[in-house]
C-alpha cells in the first residue's frame, strides 16, 4: 500500500533534456522530499508520478503495478498544488465533495435533477457527507464549508486544498511546493502541521520544494536533484553531514557551506591558507575543495598554526546566532562564521578576527566536485 | 485648485453629454414618433408626445375597419395598428428562437474548441489557431452567395435551419474564449484531472463557470448581431412570413399601397428594440457581478 518506484525515468521537452535516467524507490508511509533549485526538474518528476505528464522513457510503478498507461484520475493519487487550484465557483464543501462525487457516483447519478432518482444515490451522498465532515474537522475548516475560495485567506485555502486531497484517502499524496505562497510565519507553522498530519495519516507523501529548510525539517528522506539528475537520496541528517558532492553540500544548509581552495601533496597531506589538516586525503597530488560549514568555524583569540585571520565585512544578527561574513586576509575567500551572541556581541563590522576550525568536520571534494574521503590512517 | 478641478471635470462631462445626446437622439425620435399622429410627424411639431387628440385614422378605415374602431388617440392607434397589421409577437418569438439557438450552439462548439486551442498540446495546434485567426478576416457578405446556394441545394431555404446553421460556428467566439482560457491557471485543470474529471467534464464544469464574464461579453455580441441582422434573413426567408425575424417584420411597414405611415412603423420598432435593451441592462449587471465573483488570481 503506497509504494512508488521510478525506474530509469527520462524526460525531454523537444531537445531539452529535463530528467536524466532517474531511479527512486519510495517506501510505504514515507515522507519523501524532492528538493533542488528551480528548474531542476523536480516538479516535472512529480507530474510524471501523478500522470499529468508522460515520461519520455522509463517506468512508474505504484504498488508494484506499472502505471505508464494509466490516466491521472485512475492512479488513486491526490495532489496539492502551489496555487491551491480550488474551484473558484464552488463552495468549500463542494470543493471537498468533488473528488468523491466523481469517484462514487456513476454517470447517471451525476446528471442534474434526474440523477436524484437513482436508488443508491442517497446512501452514497450520506457517506460523502460523512467523509467531508470528518476531513473538515481534522483540518479545522468546518466553519468555512459554506464560503467560496475567494473569501478565504491563504492559510485557509491551503487547508481546503489539503482537505480536497485527503477526503479520497489516496495511496499517496503529491505536493508541489504547497507552502510557498504563504507568509514566513505561517509557512513555519504549516511545516509542523504537515508533519503531524503525515504522522497521523501514515500515508506516503511525496513533497516537492526548492526550500532546503522544508526538506530538512519535514522529510524522512530527501532526494536532492540538480539539473535533472538525482544527486543524493538519504535521510536529511545524512545529506547534511555527508553530502555526496560539492553541489549538494552547497545547496543544503543555510548559510551556505564555506569552500576553500586547497591542495593535497604526494603524501596526501591537505593544506589550505596557512593551515594543514591532521587527516590525510585518499587522493594525492591534486587540487581540492575543502568545505567547512559556518557552525564548524569559531572566532577565537588564539593565533597559531591552526587559525587564520580576516576582517569582518558584515555582521548578520539573528538573535540566537550571529553570522559574521569575513574577508580572509589573502583576499581569496569570503567566508561565513557562526558566533554565539554571548561571546561575540562586541565584534563589529571592520574588526579583525582570528578563526579556528572545529576539528574532524571538514569535507573534501575533488576538482570535478565529487566527494573525496579521508584515509583511515 | 478646487475650482480648477471642477472646470476640468466640467469639460469632461460636457463632452460626454454631447456624445450621449448624439447617441440618444435617434432613440428619442423613435419613441416620440411612435406616440404622435401622422400630421404631427410630418410637420415636425408636438414635442415629445404630441397633442394626443382623438381622431379617425384614414389608413385604418381604408384597410377595412369600421370608422368607430378607427377612432382613438394617436399613441393607442400606433401600437394597436402595428400589432394588427403584422404578427409582431410571432416575429419576436422567431427572433428569440433564432438568436438563442445560434448562441447556444455557438457556445457548444466554441468552448471545447477554445479549450483545446488554449490548454491541450497536440500536433498542428498553432496551425489550427492561425486558421481561426484567418477566418476572422473573412467578411460575411463575401461568402453569402455560396452559403445560399448550398442551403438551397440542401432544400433548407425558408426554414429555421437556414437562419441558424450558417452562424453556429463562431470564429470570433472561439478566439475570444481561447484568449480567456489562456488566463486560467493550468493547475486548476490538473487538479480537476486528479479529481477524476474527463476533458469534457473539465470544459463544462470548470472552464465554463470561470468563463462567465467572457461568455456574457460574447453573448452580448452574438445576440445583438443576430437579433438585428437584416441581411441574412432577407436572403434565406423568401416567402414564408411565419419565419420573419423582427427586422424583416419592420419592413412590412415600408411602402405598399397604404403609403408610409410612420406612427405604427415606429411603434413596431420600439417593440422590437425594447427586449434587447432590457436584456442588455440585465446582462450588464450580471457582467459586473461576474467579474467580482471569480475571485481568481
Amino acid at each position: 500500500m503506497g509504494t512508488i518506484s521510478l525506474k530509469n525515468i527520462s524526460k525531454a521537452f523537444g531537445s531539452t533534456q529535463v530528467l536524466n535516467n532517474l531511479n527512486v524507490d519510495i517506501n510505504d508511509g514515507e515522507f519523501l522530499t524532492l528538493v533542488g533549485p528551480s528548474g531542476c526538474g523536480k516538479s516535472t518528476l512529480l507530474r510524471i508520478i501523478a500522470g499529468l505528464e508522460q515520461q519520455t522513457s522509463g517506468d512508474v510503478l505504484i504498488d508494484n503495478k506499472n502505471v505508464n498507461r494509466v490516466r491521472a484520475s485512475e492512479r488513486d493519487l491526490a495532489m496539492v498544488f502551489q496555487s491551491y487550484a480550488l474551484y473558484p465557483h464552488l463552495t468549500v464543501r463542494r470543493n471537498l465533495e468533488t473528488p468523491l462525487r466523481l469517484r462514487d457516483y456513476n454517470a447517471f447519478e451525476r446528471l442534474p435533477l434526474i440523477g436524484n432518482f437513482s436508488p443508491s444515490k442517497k446512501e452514497k451522498t450520506e457517506s460523502i457527507n460523512q467523509l467531508v465532515n470528518k476531513t473538515s474537522e481534522t483540518l479545522k475548516i468546518s466553519e468555512l464549508l459554506d464560503r467560496k475560495p475567494g473569501q478565504l485567506s491563504g492559510g485557509q485555502r491551503q487547508r481546503v486544498a489539503l482537505g480536497r486531497a485527503m477526503v479520497r484517502e489516496p495511496v499517496a499524496f503529491l505536493m508541489d511546493e504547497p507552502l510557498s505562497n504563504l507568509d514566513a510565519a505561517l509557512r513555519v507553522h504549516m511545516r509542523s502541521e504537515l508533519s503531524e498530519l503525515h504522522n497521523s495519516l501514515k500515508t506516503t507523501f511525496v513533497y516537492v520544494t526548492h526550500d532546503q529548510a522544508e526538506a530538512l525539517t519535514m522529510s524522512s528522506r530527501m532526494a536532492v536533484m540538480i539539473d535533472g539528475n538525482l544527486l543524493q537520496l538519504d535521510t536529511p541528517q545524512e545529506v547534511y553531514d555527508n553530502p555526496s558532492s560539492l553541489s549538494v553540500a552547497q545547496f543544503v544548509g543555510s548559510p551556505k557551506i564555506n569552500i576553500f581552495k586547497g591542495t593535497a601533496d604526494s603524501s596526501g597531506t591537505i593544506s589550505f591558507l596557512n593551515v594543514n589538516l591532521k587527516r590525510k586525503s585518499s587522493e594525492s597530488n591534486t587540487d581540492l575543495h575543502i568545505g567547512i560549514r559556518p557552525e564548524h568555524l569559531e572566532i577565537t583569540n588564539e593565533s597559531n598554526e591552526n587559525t587564520f585571520s580576516g576582517t569582518v565585512a558584515y555582521r548578520e544578527n539573528l538573535g540566537s546566532d550571529i553570522f559574521f561574513h569575513v574577508n580572509i586576509e589573502d583576499g581569496s575567500n569570503k567566508i561565513i562564521v557562526r558566533g554565539l551572541p554571548q561571546f561575540t556581541h562586541q565584534i563589529s563590522n571592520g574588526s579583525s578576527v582570528n578563526i579556528k576550525r572545529v576539528s574532524d568536520k571538514a569535507l573534501l571534494f575533488n576538482q570535478a566536485g565529487m566527494r573525496v574521503q579521508f584515509t583511515n590512517a | 485648485m478646487e475650482a480648477k478641478q471642477y472646470i476640468g471635470e466640467g469639460w469632461k462631462h460636457a463632452i460626454l453629454i454631447i456624445g450621449a445626446i448624439v447617441v440618444m437622439l435617434p432613440f428619442y425620435m423613435m419613441v416620440s414618433m411612435s406616440l404622435k399622429s401622422q400630421q404631427e410627424i410630418q410637420s415636425i411639431s408636438g414635442g415629445l408626445i404630441g397633442a394626443q387628440e382623438t381622431q379617425t385614422f384614414p389608413v385604418c378605415v381604408k384597410t377595412g375597419y369600421s370608422e368607430e374602431t378607427c377612432t382613438m388617440k394617436p399613441y393607442q392607434y400606433n401600437y394597436w395598428f402595428a400589432f394588427e397589421k403584422a404578427p409582431i409577437p410571432r416575429y419576436l418569438m422567431n427572433g428569440v428562437i433564432v438568436t438563442l439557438s445560434i448562441f447556444i450552439i455557438q457556445v457548444l462548439v466554441a468552448l471545447p474548441c477554445a479549450y483545446a486551442l488554449a490548454k491541450l498540446r497536440f500536433y498542428g495546434r498553432e496551425f489550427v489557431f492561425s486558421m481561426v485567426l484567418f477566418c476572422l478576416l473573412i467578411p460575411v457578405h463575401g461568402i453569402a452567395l455560396p452559403l445560399y446556394v448550398m442551403l438551397a441545394q440542401a432544400g433548407l431555404v425558408d426554414t429555421y435551419s437556414a437562419l441558424i446553421l450558417p452562424w453556429t460556428i463562431s470564429v470570433f467566439g472561439i478566439f475570444l474564449m481561447r484568449q480567456f482560457f489562456m488566463t486560467v491557471p493550468d493547475e486548476l485543470i490538473d487538479a480537476a484531472r486528479m479529481d477524476g474529471m474527463g476533458e469534457y467534464a473539465i470544459v463544462w464544469k470548470v472552464m465554463l463557470p470561470t468563463a462567465i464574464p467572457a461568455l456574457l461579453a460574447f453573448a452580448i455580441f452574438s445576440v445583438v448581431a443576430h437579433w438585428n441582422d437584416y441581411f441574412w434573413p432577407r436572403m434565406v426567408i423568401t416567402g414564408n412570413r411565419d419565419l420573419f425575424t423582427p427586422p424583416l417584420g419592420i419592413r412590412e411597414f415600408r411602402g405598399g399601397i397604404d403609403s408610409d405611415e410612420f406612427g405604427p412603423m415606429m411603434a413596431s420598432i420600439v417593440t422590437v428594440t425594447v427586449p434587447l435593451i432590457v436584456a442588455f441592462i440585465i446582462a450588464q449587471k450580471r457582467f459586473i457581478e461576474g467579474i467580482t465573483l471569480t475571485g481568481m488570481k
